[in-house]
């Protein structure tokens, strides 16, 4: 599963993009849901919990919570950004 | 109109677009790196009638992105100088200036004059105003915003479409406002989105092409891709009756300041609070009897600090410090709370 970072998460994470592997290589819980991609996330980079109001998007249409995920989708992480 | 010749010529554009153009008007919010492309282009390509709101002043650090204004003009109000500038440009747009920051008391008014909003803006608690206005007053507004390499640009409210609110439906936290060393921004990003703007706001009025509504793209300019996302308009976010009462900070509120060359005089006897991160403070350069509460703790310890007395706050710039006077204002109507201007760089600067 990929993961594109924009705005602040990529700042967060350090790199414009994250992999999750798709077979269980460590011993998490692959996330199924937009919801549980959240937690997953967010357990590893802590600041993630931080921000209120982040949008996902899964294969470049805006995902809620309940949407589900799978290892060959495509998801973005995008954060309201404030800049002018 | 030999002026717009080339915009008459043009295939798909055309006399007919040109005359919804010169009876279009448009309110633009903020003149600063986004707001100067869109009024530049705007004001050439013949829109009739231009708003400009703005409150702010031009300052020597804004010339690297906002190339309407010039050396000579550091000092003056965007807004008046930008209006100088574009009827040089050209003489038979309308333009109004609005010489304030828009508010909860005067965004109705101004932006039920116009047909398109353009959200110029700096910070979010302008932005869900302007939102929530717009879905009021039934208007759309062309959105742009920047973080680093990156732009957002999408059109809301437009024919029934999504507003802000659909893809953020609440307005971030202090917590997520970036600190002042974050926010820096490459002089020719700004001109890039805005300009993407300046291009939806000719596509509304003169209804040609593909709007982006229900789209956000988001720009890349560091790898030179965009992407769009497709989004829907939530009903829960259309139910809006009125104006929210406070829409928070929005950075360009008239916050009490104090001079570091005065305050210098008085350190040592007042109370002063770094609001700076704990590792700035701990690793940094730090006054001897300022006290730290980071910013983003402040309101779980504000019980720390004596509200009866008055209280003076620092960081390294004088921005996180100016937030913080206005949350203590809001927390405690009645405390004396002052920000040192240019923070601890500043004070460094006078007694190194």
């Amino acid at each position: 599963m990929t993961i594109l970072l924009f705005g602040v998460t990529k700042d967060i994470v350090g790199s414009p993009s994250l992999s999750i592997p798709s077979a269980s290589v460590t011993n998490r819980k692959i996330p199924k849901s937009v919801r549980e991609l959240r937690a997953f996330l967010g357990k590893s980079y802590p600041e993630l919990n931080q921000l209120s109001s982040l949008a996902i998007a899964v294969n470049n249409t805006y995902a809620g919570d309940d949407v589900e995920i799978n290892s060959y989708d495509e998801i973005a992480l995008i954060p309201p950004v404030s800049g002018g | 109109m030999g002026r717009y010749k080339r915009h008459v010529n043009l295939k798909g554009f055309g006399q007919a677009a040109q005359e919804k153009l010169a009876v279009g008007k448009v309110l633009i919010v903020g003149l600063g790196g986004l707001g100067v492309p869109v009024a530049q282009y705007l004001n050439a390509m013949g829109v009739g009638s231009l708003g400009l709101v703005d409150g702010d002043q031009i300052e020597l650090n804004n010339l690297q992105r906002q190339v309407l204004y010039s050396e000579l003009d550091v000092g003056q109000l965007k807004v008046k100088v930008a209006k100088a500038k574009l009827s040089a440009q050209n003489s038979e747009t309308d333009i109004a200036v609005y010489e304030m920051f828009l508010s909860v008391e005067n965004a109705l008014d101004i932006i039920a004059a116009y047909d398109v909003v353009v959200d110029a803006t700096d910070n979010f608690a302008t932005r869900y105003l302007i939102n929530d206005a717009c879905m009021l007053l039934d208007k759309p507004f062309v959105y742009g915003a920047l973080h680093a390499f990156e732009g957002q640009v999408s059109v809301f409210n437009y024919l029934n479409g999504p507003s802000y609110r659909c893809l953020y439906p609440k307005a971030p936290s202090v917590r997520e406002i970036p600190n002042c060393n974050d926010n820096g921004i490459l002089g020719v990003l700004p001109g890039i989105v805005g300009n993407l703007q300046a291009l939806e706001v000719v596509k509304v009025l003169c209804g040609i092409g593909e709007v982006l509504t229900g789209k956000l793209l988001i720009y890349d300019g560091w790898s030179q891709r965009s992407r769009q996302i497709y989004f829907k308009r939530n009903p829960i976010y259309a139910k809006i009756s009125k104006l929210s009462e406070n829409y928070g900070f929005n950075g360009c509120e008239s916050v009490s300041t104090i001079a570091p060359e005065i305050f210098a005089q008085l350190q040592g006897n007042v109370q002063l609070i770094d609001v700076r991160n704990a590792d700035e403070f701990n690793t940094g350069h730090r006054l001897p009897n300022a006290i730290s509460i980071p910013l983003t703790e402040l309101k779980q310890n504000s019980k720390a600090l004596d509200v009866a007395q008055e209280v003076y706050l620092i960081c390294q710039t004088g921005k996180r410090s100016k937030m913080a006077c206005q949350l203590l204002k809001q927390w405690y109507p009645n405390i004396k709370a002052t920000s040192v201007e240019g923070g601890m760089d500043e004070m460094m600067r006078l007694c190194p």
